[in-house]
């Protein structure tokens, strides 16, 4: 894309620009704290606890968080791309309401459906229960497979994490205008091949963002991989760093996990470097979905449901039997401050890291350049890297700045202000921040790759200025866009655990904490209310989301 | 819709940084989970009138944080389990010590510092488990004796990553040496009915489901289970049996949770209240009647769950040492492929 010239326009709004630039500089620098802590950890320290990871313990990471990655990478697009292309392709029985019921699993956190699962599964749980009984055999009378293994993590991961695939993938496919398909089919490409031909290669940065997005998140993952037993570069992190007590060499692996993401990123990025994508959605009108009947019918039917099912039915379900055995050990009041606070706190990061995302992404649009690039791939890594590793990283520049305000506040009041960043919810904003910096960037300037170029010289050519042009003209088209950014960030916020966990103000607990707390007291019963509550928490999101979804593709 | 959003955060903001530092209070970081020691705090305000504020989190990520909060850390009192996190504070020079005006002298010295930066407040004891229809408690004497032969793929217990572990094994290395501790654990991964997983009660659960015969946890987690509200779980645990170890010579291994003072601790007197309440009868009493764990003070009543898992010799090992050798032991479990 060519930089537009935005100095002749905006001249008069320089100032605003420059004061914007300012905070944006100090936001940066903040969001980035963590990463540049990690990776200067890369020049200190002696190797002794290097040598004894790479003799033991490290090749087994590797193989494991590779193969955990690939795997659940591999299933979401499996899953995410064909639930999309058959929805958008498609016509069949329920198809209005599967659309956006597959959407639920989304707000299952990870965790959340490996603890469920495990005790549904368990040798005391109903499923095991239920085969004793009907066959009459005693505990050790059969075999049955356990889900805490490599295999079960990727397959709870990729069904709770395959809707980021799905839900880009969907928009690219309806996207892509009906003279697309007609001209492929009288050419000779159609059915399969113009999927693999046409379709398929044009929603490609689509799906790759998702499968990226889901890639880091597996990555980052640190309660299913440790409760299932497999050692990840993530529980090699903690190990090292709480068992060994070795920060430096913690950070060191932490640096290594993110240059794999940052050269995957580049690559990727790299790879399309000479495709341009600029789509008028609006425009023209998507081809008209195929009717399916009979067993294609119920094919189609079954290919929706199983996800549903697996991914949210079966384990809310579950949550629900294990709350109303257990409801009487909660009180009313409890939940409400916990709801309160769970929501409060979501809400307001998503406001904060989606208007940081709209700042930084307008301003590459508007003057594009290496720094700010760079600066966009650095905010990326942040998906990547664990809760905790960003929490400490954000602790030592916040230290900084609150030893400098008690300093201050010493020398003109005589009284220490206390730990008003580290210590108060301005510490958790920023973390949020750097770890979910990434979804907000990437749909964000999804929407933004829809308003061309040409659109903003013909507002400027009609007398609009910089500030109405963006009203106007690129907020109407960028909405949607904005709205999953928002809405996406809320449901991590409300599942985000780690970072929450080591960064949140006293006498202050989300529902993932409190469920947290249960769960690692391997009270597994106990935690389904508040994690059920979770679950229900973040369906207000994705039932917006994906109303609003398809109101805009209705239009289209 | 986004409105509605917005004053839902400020109204959580406000509510959260609407805290004040007065003088009848004092901030507790604590590693143990809420439900664990919100009803103590609660009988302390009771008592003393003095407000708790109350922030709980992973035990090694709250050492942490207080050391990068340095000398402006709010926090008061550090709660926190086993006694390698105790160690890392003292060492990472994030504790004082606690005064004369707290009584420590009903206290086995095994579980103070010796400079008095921390002193335990429960015990934890981590035999074995075994399933008796399959295991009589004849075969079993010692933790050594788990690497024969006999106990090929019969062994289940949780990962090395698991300070548990980590603190069993040091605690090993201090009392018969590095070189018989490795070859103990090389001996007992040979003898693992599957690789590492899950928590205490999972290893349990296996036991039960036939996974394997023999489990080494923490008698706090079986005594949980026997006392759980669904029935499963409690037929589930009444299966298992537990035996205490190596009694005829240095006892079983047994961990603290424990105190310390923080070294920029705002209200030190609160603080120091704090630690003589939870060391008092009424605290000990309510940990060993409803959180299965041991009291460190004498003359405290068992709970019948307890009662009923025997009477035994624990170690005598100084807990200080537990905790520094904590690094070797992990890179003894990792020597040995104990995952």
């Amino acid at each position: 894309m060519k930089g537009f010239q935005w100095g002749s326009i905006a001249s008069p709004h320089f100032v605003l620009l420059g004061s914007f630039l300012v905070l944006l500089g100090l936001f940066s620098s903040l969001f980035l704290s963590p990463v540049f802590v990690v990776f200067s950890s890369l020049f200190t320290g002696d190797g002794d606890n290097w040598q004894h990871l790479f003799d033991t313990v490290l090749v087994d990471y590797i193989q494991s968080s590779l193969t955990l990655a690939l795997g659940v990478g591999a299933g979401a697009f499996a899953l995410g791309t064909s639930l999309a292309w058959l929805v958008a392709r498609y016509e069949f029985s329920g198809k209005r309401y599967f659309q956006w019921l597959v959407f639920l699993p989304m707000a299952m956190p990870a965790y959340i459906i490996a603890y469920t699962y495990t005790g549904m599964l368990d040798y005391a749980g109903p499923v095991q229960s239920a085969i004793r009984d009907i066959f009459g055999w005693g505990y050790r009378d059969y075999s049955f497979p356990d889900i805490r293994s490599m295999g079960g993590a990727i397959l709870v991961m990729s069904l709770v994490l395959y809707p980021y695939v799905y839900m880009l993938a969907r928009t690219a496919f309806l996207s892509q205008p009906k003279q697309m398909l007609e001209v492929s089919t009288s050419l000779g490409a159609s059915g399969w091949r113009y999927f693999y031909r046409v379709a398929f290669p044009l929603a490609r940065p689509a799906i790759v963002t998702g499968v990226a997005l889901v890639m880091m998140e597996t990555l980052a993952d640190f309660g299913t991989v440790q409760y299932f037993g497999i050692n990840t570069f993530t529980t090699g992190i903690f190990r090292t760093w709480y068992g060994l007590g070795d920060e430096n060499t913690a950070a060191q692996l932490s640096s290594l996990l993110c240059t794999v993401v940052l050269v995957c990123l580049v690559l990727e990025q790299y790879s399309r470097r000479k495709q341009s994508y600029y789509h008028r959605q609006s425009a023209i009108k998507g081809a008209t979905a195929v009717k399916l009947t009979g067993g294609k019918n119920a094919l189609a039917v079954l290919l929706c449901s199983l996800p549903l099912l697996l991914g949210f039915l079966l384990p809310v379900m579950q949550l629900t039997v294990w709350s109303v055995h257990h409801f009487s050990l909660w009180s009313w009041g409890d939940f409400s401050a916990l709801l309160l606070s769970s929501f409060g706190l979501a809400s307001g990061a998503a406001c904060f890291v989606v208007a940081f995302a709209i700042g930084v992404m307008y301003l590459s649009r508007l003057k594009p350049n290496w720094v700010l690039r760079l600066l966009t791939q650095c905010l990326n890594l942040g998906y990547a890297i664990p809760g905790v590793v960003v929490a400490v990283g954000i602790l030592t520049p916040l230290g900084w700045l609150d030893f400098a305000a008690n300093a201050m506040a010493k020398y003109s009041t005589g009284q220490p202000v206390g730990l008003i960043f580290s210590g108060s919810l301005f510490a958790l904003f920023i973390a949020y921040a750097v770890r979910f910096n990434p979804i907000a960037l990437h749909n964000v300037s999804h929407g933004l790759s829809r308003v061309t170029p040409s659109m903003d010289e013909a507002a400027a050519t009609l007398g609009y200025r910089y500030p109405s042009i963006l009203t106007k003209v690129h907020l109407p088209l960028i909405r949607t866009s904005v709205l999953t950014a928002a809405l996406l960030v809320f449901v991590d916020v409300l599942k985000e655990l780690p970072a929450t966990l080591v960064l949140r103000p006293f006498n202050f607990n989300t529902l993932a904490v409190k469920a947290y707390e249960l769960a690692s007291d391997e009270r597994l019963q106990e935690a389904a209310l508040p994690a059920l509550l979770i679950v229900l928490t973040g369906l207000v999101p994705v039932i917006i989301l994906t109303r609003a979804m398809l109101k805009d593709t209705r239009h289209a | 819709m986004k409105k509605t959003l917005l004053s839902l955060a400020c109204i959580a903001a406000t509510s959260v940084s609407a805290m004040s530092f007065a003088a009848d209070e004092v901030n507790v970081y604590s590693a143990r989970k809420e439900a664990l020691i919100k009803p103590l705090l609660d009988k302390f305000t009771e008592q003393t009138g003095i407000k708790v504020n109350l922030v709980t989190g992973k035990a090694d990520a709250l050492n942490t944080r207080m050391v990068k909060e340095g000398e402006y850390s709010p926090a008061d009192d550090l709660i926190t389990t086993d006694a390698g996190r105790l160690v890392r504070a003292k060492t990472a020079d994030i504790s004082q010590p606690i005064n004369d005006t707290v009584d420590l002298s009903g206290v086995n010295s095994a579980y103070i510092d010796d400079t008095r930066h921390w002193v335990g407040l429960t015990l934890r004891a981590r035999p074995i488990m075994y399933a008796p229809d399959r295991v009589s408690p004849e075969q079993l004497s010692t933790m050594e004796a788990l690497t024969d032969e006999q106990w090929k793929g019969r062994i289940c217990i949780r990962s090395s990553s698991n300070i548990y572990n980590q603190s069993m094994v040091a605690a090993m290395i201090e009392q018969v040496g590095e070189d018989r501790t490795e070859a103990w654990a090389n001996g007992l991964v040979a003898n693992f009915a599957r690789p590492p997983k899950g928590g205490d009660r999972d290893q349990i659960k296996a036991v039960v489901a036939g996974q394997c015969d023999i489990a080494i946890a923490n008698t706090y987690y079986l005594a949980g289970m026997r006392e759980a509200q669904d029935e499963q779980t409690r037929d589930v645990a009444n299966q298992v049996k537990v035996f205490w170890p190596n009694q005829d010579e240095r006892g079983a291994h047994v961990n603290i949770s424990g105190v310390a003072i923080a070294k920029h601790a705002p209200n030190v007197s609160a603080a120091q209240q704090l630690v003589s309440y939870m060391l008092g009868t009424d605290a000990q009493q309510w940990y060993a009647q409803t959180n299965g764990e041991y009291p460190v003070i004498n003359g405290v009543e068992w709970s019948d769950t307890l009662k009923a898992m025997g009477q035994f010799k624990a170690e005598n090992v100084p807990l200080t040492v537990v905790g520094e050798k904590n690094a070797d032991a992990l890179k003894l479990m990792d020597r040995a492929g104990w995952k």
